[in-house]
């Protein structure tokens, strides 16, 4: 345990706790925040660093315990007294208003609304103050629709700055970011850190957190079970501190590359409002591979699980099977030629929460036998065969009969996997299999989807965990802005250049330069 | 004040509250009957003697219900695939005129031929009078919630207009009614001296066929996953808007049913007040049994008893009867409130 000078406490969380239901998501956390510091609040998903974040920020009130900030306790459930007292924060989802200008976003809520316009030019000026002081490359007079995630990230950091923000919470700002804007974020925390701001940084990713905090607060399981100076411990050890055990390493044997079973030759697919859909891409998905799509969030990732899934057919280009180009194209089309689904949601796409784990068990595979005969329902074999899913996949719960929402995302997952590689299906089509499990069940998934490969089936690994993609791929496709790069192999790239064309470089016919 | 979600809601939630709720409704008519000048209890035991004291009140409560279950069940069925039918009215009425004119001669067959054909013929009018506003839903994205809704405005006065037209009886003095039901097509009695028709005995059993559908066959299933997650069953490959379809079919159909079995087994002829807004109250009915098809007949049953039971209370006690429909919607209010506090809890900040 480090002590922190009284003095230059600037926050101070006294025993937080809050429940939801029978979950204690904190459980009486306390820590101090000293000025000019960078605190990393690590945890895996669901260790309870957001909410532990919203009760600072009076999203949510604690059951228990009480937030000071610069030696005022305060008021609970309030943001805008958190906002007052000098907390900003920069959620994982921005927001900005998409039509406004940079400019507009940042005054908005800062001025009445009959005085917009007036100090617009003190306000510009005083922006202009922050780009420069802080390296947040951003145009003040750019429409918020047509930044980058990037961009966004700095004006919502620029929004936080222009209130007098003394304490920064970075809520896992990295998600959406490229490894060279990565970079650019951590210089602004570095130069925030400089002229006495305190920042908490929340992530899971160890190198990250090595890289930029000077301390670090471990959450598990809603208790804060380690704090130290980062300098103190390595990654291995944080690692450990985080999941509660070693970590193993995903062993990963060589592939032996089987033939296409799904090829997608020039495709393209209309774009979803920000979401753009695929240019013409070209991909082959080989038996006994592991291919991984790596890329920002938000590139046409989901258009590619779309279309893969069986839920979008190509606008133009064509999508071919191992038995030709499909005619119709549709979920149940794309489960008859043995294509499995992990999708992206588990929540509400892959399972229906108030079914039983019986009824979403046999959700994708109901309409044939055994399960279904002359249009009634064998829920004898749909309980046998669930049964057999949950005691195979190690699926824990209460019963077949118990609802699906009360269980874990680990087990809701284990449950689709166990679902969809139970048909024993050509190819795999995981898409972000690993978001917000434990460690446990991350790497139970892994080994399921090394054995689908190992087994001859084709594994697309859609993720935006660059060292899931780079541990666990046979072959490396890179998405941008829906354009596919071509396929490298194994250790072809470094995670530099990966992440040039994560950038959006390199492609064909790109404008540009690189 | 905020809600947060109970994940999960233990057994004193979802039983005491739908319980706690139903209290709360006798209390509030109480007071509202004090209001009025009555002793609140007495008001309470004159509307249950009123609609279960007697075997002909009880046989008149039956009777009452049994419109009631077939719309309930419409609604029912339809709600629980997110298929919002407002419009159990204007099927009812539909299948009411299929029956009038196929059992006023145009088919002199025997009973046991006819009443079968006419029930599956009016079944497939208010199919087809629900299918129109299902199909605008899954093709081109219209509310169903506005189209169903007006359709009754529709059918009602296109009713009005065979009523004083097509279907007019030559023989009814100039009044807006149809001629009577030919002998064969009457639903018989389902003991005999009792005044209770076969009618109530086909909601019975509509009520059990809807329990084993939507329980034992891939249909219900298929319903049941639309109308708890479209996103999941569309990803799963469940073909959502045929699913549709057939509810909407089913629930048109089951609809029709309260108007066949009405004029058939009750009024004998149509007029333009054989439905005091029986489809709406189907409603009603549904939510109050949580949209289960067994639930759906005891609901019906409290109901029937609630606007049987007001008639006979206002006659002895003086209170206006309007005092069923205020409990009515109190009993409803309260029930949505009850599901919603076993999903959510009030928090104060």
């Amino acid at each position: 345990m480090t002590k922190t000078d009284e003095a230059q406490v600037v926050l101070r969380l006294s025993s937080i706790t809050k429940r939801f239901g029978k979950l204690t998501a904190n459980d009486a956390i306390s820590f101090d925040l000293a000025k000019g510091e960078v605190i990393a609040l690590l945890g895996e998903n669901g260790a309870g660093k957001t909410t532990l974040m919203n009760i600072l920020f009076g999203h949510y009130t604690a059951d228990e315990g009480e937030v000071e900030v610069f030696g005022q306790r305060l008021p609970p459930g309030q943001p805008k007294a958190a906002l007052q007292a000098g907390v900003g924060m920069v959620h994982q989802h921005f927001t900005l208003a998409d039509n406004m200008t940079v400019l507009e976003n940042i005054v908005l809520g800062t001025e009445p609304l009959w005085r917009m316009g007036f100090g617009r030019s003190a306000a510009r000026r005083r922006i202009l103050a922050l780009v420069e002081d802080y390296g947040l490359r951003v145009d003040p007079d750019a429409t918020v629709g047509s930044l980058t995630v990037g961009e966004r990230q700095r004006v919502e950091i620029l929004k936080a700055l222009y209130r007098d923000a003394r304490i920064l919470i970075l809520d896992e700002p990295t998600a959406v970011l490229t490894p060279q804007e990565t970079e650019d974020l951590f210089a602004t925390m570095r130069k925030a850190v400089a002229h006495g701001l305190s920042v908490i940084f929340i992530s899971h990713k160890l190198h990250e957190v090595t890289a930029i905090s000077s301390r670090v607060v471990v959450l598990r399981h809603g208790k804060l079970v380690a704090e130290a100076r980062t300098a103190d411990v390595d990654r291995h050890q944080l690692a450990q501190m985080m999941v509660g055990a070693e970590v193993p390493p995903p062993a990963v044997r060589e592939a032996a590359p089987g033939e296409v079973l799904v090829a997608l030759e020039g495709v393209s697919t209309p774009d979803r409002g920000a979401a753009p859909g695929l240019k013409s891409a070209n991909m082959a998905l080989r038996g006994g591979q592991i291919i991984g799509l790596a890329g920002v969030s938000g590139n046409g990732q989901a258009a590619l699980a779309d279309l893969i899934g069986g839920l979008i057919a190509p606008a133009s280009g064509r999508l071919r099977l191992k038995d030709g180009v499909p005619s119709d194209w549709n979920p149940r089309a794309a489960l008859a030629a043995g294509i499995a689904r992990i999708p992206e949601d588990r929540h509400k796409t892959g399972t229906i929460a108030d079914f039983d784990l019986t009824e979403n068990a046999v959700l994708e595979l109901y309409a044939k036998p055994p399960f279904s005969r002359r249009g009634w329902m064998d829920w004898g074999a749909a309980r046998d065969f669930t049964q057999k899913v949950i005691e195979r996949y190690d699926v824990r719960c209460p019963g077949a009969e118990t609802r699906i929402r009360l269980l874990s995302g680990g087990n809701m997952q284990k449950l689709i996997l166990g679902r969809v590689l139970e048909t024993a299906p050509d190819v795999v089509l995981a898409n972000q299999p690993v978001r917000g499990l434990d460690i446990g069940a991350l790497t139970y998934v892994h080994e399921q989807l090394l054995a689908a490969r190992d087994r001859g089936a084709a594994v697309l690994l859609i993720s935006e965990d660059l060292d899931e993609i780079t541990a666990l791929s046979d072959v490396i496709h890179v998405i941008s802005e829906g354009r596919l790069s071509p396929a490298f192999g194994r250790g072809e790239l470094t995670t530099a250049e990966l992440g040039v064309w994560m950038a959006g470089h390199g492609f064909e016919g790109e404008t540009h330069a690189a | 004040m905020r809600l947060e979600p109970v994940a999960n809601p233990t057994l004193l939630r979802t039983v005491g509250l739908p319980a706690l709720a139903l209290f709360g409704t006798v209390v509030a008519a109480s007071l509202l009957a004090m209001i009025a000048g009555a002793q609140p209890f007495s008001v309470l035991g004159l509307i249950v003697k009123g609609a279960f004291g007697s075997k002909f009140a009880a046989l008149e409560t039956l009777n009452r219900a049994t419109p009631l279950i077939f719309t309930g069940l419409a609604v029912a069925v339809a709600f629980r695939a997110q298929l919002w039918n407002i419009g159990a009215e204007a099927q009812l009425y539909v299948g009411a005129v299929v029956t009038v004119v196929l059992g006023t001669g145009a088919l002199a067959w025997p009973a046991f031929a006819l009443l079968p054909t006419i029930a599956v013929a009016a079944m497939l009018a208010g199919a087809v009078v629900l299918l129109v506003p299902t199909f605008l839903k899954t093709r081109f994205g219209v509310d169903e919630v506005v189209t169903t809704l007006l359709l009754n405005f529709v059918v009602l006065l296109w009713v009005s207009m065979l009523l004083e037209g097509a279907l007019k009886d030559p023989m009814g003095l100039g009044w807006p009614k149809s001629a009577r039901l030919i002998a064969e097509a009457r639903l018989p009695r389902m003991v005999e001296g009792l005044r209770l028709h076969w009618g109530f005995g086909l909601a019975l059993i509509s009520a059990l066929v809807v329990w084993v559908i939507q329980r034992r066959t891939t249909l219900g299933y298929e319903m049941r996953a639309v109308g708890l997650n479209k996103e999941a069953a569309r990803f799963a490959g469940i073909p959502v808007n045929t699913v549709l379809i057939k509810t909407a079919l089913l629930s048109g159909g089951l609809a029709a049913l309260a108007g066949f079995s009405e004029v058939a087994g009750l009024k004998g002829s149509l007029t333009l007040d054989i439905s005091p807004g029986f489809g709406y109250t189907g409603i009603i009915v549904a939510m109050l049994a949580l949209l289960n098809p067994l639930g759906v007949v005891v609901a019906a049953l409290f109901v029937a008893g609630i606007f049987v039971g007001a008639d006979s209370m206002s006659r002895a006690a003086g209170v206006p009867t309007y005092l069923a429909d205020i409990m009515l919607a109190l009993a409803l209010l309260m029930m949505v409130l009850a599901i919603m506090l076993t999903k959510f809890r009030v928090r104060r900040d």
